[in-house]
């Protein structure tokens, strides 16, 4: 067998070994050993030179990445000895933004969890984008793996086994809900406690995915179909967007708000705290059972 | 030396993601198989997110739920590392799952996660 | 006019909304949709690098009700408008030019996912051009890094998931490394706001304190956005990346995302570092260095190429070395040399891919062997062809030919590196001829067979609008080359004075 170079599997095959007239995908032998490299014989030594120093450099890799490695290593390791010790009341980091954040934060944003109020308020444009991300990965997912045929899915022995396990089903029966319930709490109270959308969201979705494990993608259809995945999330979405951009446009200009932080530790309070956090929630709940989904059958609902 | 321990023990977190993320850099470099390599990138973000919350931690604080009328900055910790932890584990969960379901699709078409075995089966499927 | 200051905002709040909605409308609806974003876009920062021109200020807009060192923002002056209208043109242009390809690349029932990656991307560039802030410029790469992997992919060859697994993993390490820089700047500064960040590092480099912390994160912001931007040691996941993605995407790939990071590496550099302490720190060096090898790497790889779009996804690798190169130069003219490489490149790479594919079409194959008389047969598409071509060697009344002697004008600013920057630039266009005019020359060479076919215009009609959009662009860019010079070396200015 004969051994490819690292650079050559880096950088891909040769062009020239383009078979045009071959067939394209699909037809892999199991046999792995691959084609003679039929490279033109290199017509300038600058090219010779390259082959030769690609092949040394594959003999190397290992050696030269633990190399890279070590060296990055040390260099962090001494840098971060000068870093301002752990956990002083006087390092760099504890300035006048933390002190706003925590002395202002509860009149300004109406939220009582600090940490709420600065990535729902203070800095929330990071966290408009922060679901956009998630978004961008489950419509990657979906692009990936979903199953496009309307062919009914293959009946799977394994899952239907495993619909029928009584301790998985009754275990399921009495846990999902209160799962789901906590869920639910901690995205409503994420602005008076610890919690919030994402941490919700995160939890409601393992209810999700509990579910589904027990009772069967079958039944989970009355809870999720694609429609509802669709429909919930990119109205989660576009709700975040749109009342950010209205919140974003008003401080901007100076203008008045209709949102305003209301009482400090109400439920009702914190302006748009709690929708968004509810927003979020449902972004993140339905992107985590998604991908789940979409790993397991390469379809949602 | 006793400087240098104490000094160590200062910066303990940072030390201790520091060697996090040099096992996670190693894992990324040294493995064929692709879900190790995944492994690898996530434990390189988790030094980086360990890292960033030492950071905002402060002896004896409180947790900043702030308590009542007191609003006094001194009694908690920073508030901010978290949020910006809660932005990259996102940002790390998001990530992870579109190389996962990239690996799933590698594994279905070539039956196999190593990566060297990968291109060899991709150099012999032609054309494009 | 002075609404006109909320348009960054509308854009990329559109641009999020758009992506949202995308997903759910009809592929065709989608289509549309996405365009005339794209054309709304640009319209809108059209009309702010009016605004900046006539107001002769840099704005800095914040996000909600709380300024820096507190809330989110963002900081336009008359750089980033030009930039960002240019790149939503070219976007636009892209995928008009790329339509025809984009509907056999793509299955069925996910090209509407196509457009939303679209959308997605083309906020992250605003967020990215425009923002005051690090942090959401970490989200923003993000995004950017997650939709540009979805481009790719999305043609589902063994090789785009081979090719997007690898450029995921590089983007990925690229990402964490800048984002290491970034906690380590915020430990010793405790600030993530551009003008606040400058304000305490140059404090802290005068009073000589966090030395080597400071030097460590200026070390990793750089090499993790290098990395992304796909500077030399990194640059291998781009033949592939760029070569097999469907020509639509190699275009906004190697045309817009690259140039994204870049140029959030040139804010970061002139309004976090500060152009002394970053030119102080020997960075810049290593960016010369990287750069100059890359230039003529990226040749010699092109020039061993036989593929002819993984030749052009490997002349790209030395246009990104050219860029980096001129951030290592000087922070005057050397910048102001990489800021229009960015926009050459930005309009000469995409029609470079879209003609290539749609040569490659009639003569039946990518390698250059088929092409032989090729441009007989698809007229416009080889005028195109070897007028980019033309462009990237650098022949007079193109873009390619003001970047080119810019690099050489900035070469002088910095007397130490005079002559080997006048060395890398001869050797890579000599190479550049070489290996375009290779294709160029068969090209136009009568094939001894019979004729085949002609493409007619009507045939392609969006491609034709598209190719001839950016041949103007090139030619009007490259003419008018003063006026927009000009405009960049201003709005350099007002990038490192309104701190």
């Amino acid at each position: 067998m004969k051994k490819t170079g690292f650079l050559e599997r880096l950088r891909d095959w040769d062009a020239d070994r383009f078979d045009l007239t071959e067939k394209t995908a699909g037809d892999m032998h199991p046999d792995l050993s691959p084609k003679p490299l039929k490279q033109e014989i290199p017509d300038a030594p600058l090219e010779r030179l390259a082959t030769r120093g690609e092949r040394a450099f594959d003999r190397l890799y290992p050696v030269l990445a633990l190399v890279l490695g070590t060296v990055m290593i040390v260099f962090l390791f001494l840098t971060v000895l000068d870093l301002p010790p752990y956990g002083a009341a006087d390092n760099p980091a504890h300035n006048e933004v933390t002190a706003r954040y925590l002395g202002s934060g509860t009149a300004e944003t109406g939220a009582v969890n600090a940490v709420a109020g600065v990535i729902l308020d203070y800095r929330a444009f990071d966290t408009l984008g922060e679901s956009h991300v998630l978004y961008a990965a489950i419509t990657a997912v979906l692009i990936l793996l979903l199953v496009q045929s309307d062919a009914p899915e293959a009946d799977d022995p394994g899952a239907r086994l495993m619909e029928r396990d009584p301790i998985l089903t009754v275990t399921a029966s009495v846990i999902a809900p209160i799962v789901i319930l906590f869920g639910v709490y901690n995205m409503l109270t994420g602005h008076l406690g610890p919690g919030g959308g994402f941490s919700g969201g995160a939890i409601v979705g393992a209810g999700l995915i509990l579910l589904s494990f027990a009772f069967g993608p079958h039944r989970m259809k009355r809870i999720v179909t694609f429609r509802t995945f669709r429909i919930a999330s990119i109205s989660a979405l576009c709700f975040y967007s749109v009342s950010k951009l209205y919140s974003f446009f008003c401080g901007a200009n100076g203008l008045h708000t209709i949102f305003s932080p209301g009482t400090p530790s109400r439920i009702l309070s914190a302006g748009l705290i709690l929708p968004l956090n509810i927003a979020v929630g449902v972004v993140v709940s339905f992107t985590m059972y998604g991908l789940y989904s979409l790993f397991e059958r390469g379809r949602i609902g | 030396m006793n400087d240098f321990l104490m000094k160590l023990w200062d910066s303990r977190f940072a030390v201790a993601a520091v060697i996090l993320f040099a096992v996670g850099f190693v894992t990324l470099l040294l493995h064929r198989n692709l879900i190790k390599k995944i492994i690898g990138l996530n434990i390189m973000d988790t030094a980086a997110y360990l890292l960033l919350t030492s950071l905002g931690y402060i002896e004896n604080r409180l947790s900043p739920i702030l308590r009542g009328d007191d609003t006094d900055p001194a009694h908690y910790v920073n508030p901010l590392p978290a949020g910006l932890v809660l932005t990259g584990i996102v940002v790390s969960v998001s990530v992870t799952a579109v190389l996962l379901a990239l690996t799933i699709r590698l594994y279905r078409r070539y039956h196999s996660l190593n990566v060297d075995e990968i291109y060899k089966m991709a150099q012999k499927e032609h054309g494009v | 006019m002075e609404f006109t200051v909320n348009l960054p905002l509308f854009a990329a709040a559109l641009c999020l909304i758009c992506s949202a909605v995308s997903a759910v409308l009809p592929e065709k609806a989608a289509r549309r949709l996405c365009l005339a974003l794209c054309g709304l876009v640009a319209i809108a920062f059209g009309l702010l690098l009016a605004y900046g021109l006539s107001s002769d200020a840099a704005t800095t807009y914040r996000m909600g009700h709380y300024p820096h060192p507190w809330g989110n923002e963002l900081f336009f002056g008359t750089l980033e408008p030009l930039l960002l209208c240019v790149f939503a043109t070219v976007m636009l242009l892209c995928l008009l030019g790329g339509g025809s390809h984009l509907e056999n690349d793509l299955e069925q029932g996910k090209r509407r996912y196509y457009y939303v990656m679209c959308e997605l991307v083309l906020s992250s560039l605003i967020a990215l051009c425009c923002t005051n802030d690090v942090f959401t410029g970490y989200v923003f790469i993000e995004i950017s890094t997650v939709a540009s992997c979805g481009l790719l992919m999305i043609r589902q060859l063994g090789r785009t998931t081979l090719a997007s697994i690898r450029y995921l993993i590089f983007s990925l390490i690229g990402s964490g490394l800048f984002l290491l820089g970034l906690i380590l700047l915020y430990a010793v500064t405790g600030h993530l706001l551009m003008p606040d960040l400058s304000r305490a590092i140059g404090t802290l480099w005068e009073s000589g304190q966090y030395r080597s912390v400071l030097l460590t994160s200026i070390c990793l912001v750089t090499v993790g956005l290098a990395v992304k931007g796909g500077l030399f040691p990194f640059h291998f996941w781009m033949p592939d990346t760029y070569g097999y993605a469907t020509p639509a995407s190699g275009g906004i790939l190697s045309g817009l995302v690259s140039k994204g990071y870049i140029f959030f590496l040139l804010r970061v550099i002139f309004r976090v570092f500060g152009t002394e302490v970053f030119y102080k720190s020997g960075v810049s060096n290593v960016l010369f260095v990287l750069g100059a090898i890359g230039v003529i790497v990226g040749s010699v790889s092109a020039a061993r190429e036989t593929d002819v779009a993984r030749m052009i996804a490997y002349s790209s690798a030395s246009q990104i070395g050219y860029i980096f190169m001129g951030f290592g130069l000087s922070p005057q003219l050397g910048v102001l040399a990489s800021v229009f490489h960015i926009l050459t490149h930005a309009i000469t790479k995409p029609p470079l891919f879209l003609s290539a594919a749609q040569i490659a079409r009639i003569a039946g194959g990518r390698d250059r062997k088929l092409w032989l008389g090729a441009g007989h047969k698809n007229r416009l598409a080889g005028l195109t062809f070897t007028a980019c071509a033309l462009s990237m060697i650098g022949i007079p009344l193109t873009m390619g030919f003001v970047s080119k002697y810019r690099f050489g004008l900035a070469a002088f600013d910095n007397p130490k590196l005079i002559v080997p920057t006048l060395i890398v630039l001869a050797v890579s266009t000599i190479l550049n001829t070489w290996y375009f005019m290779r294709v160029v020359i068969r090209l136009y060479t009568p094939a001894s067979g019979p004729d085949g076919p002609r493409v007619r215009m009507r045939e392609q009609r969006p491609f034709a609008v598209a190719a001839i959009a950016f041949l103007c662009m090139n030619i009007g860019f490259g003419v008018a080359a003063k006026p927009v010079v000009t405009l960049i070396e201003h709005g350099l200015i007002l990038l490192k004075e309104a701190l």
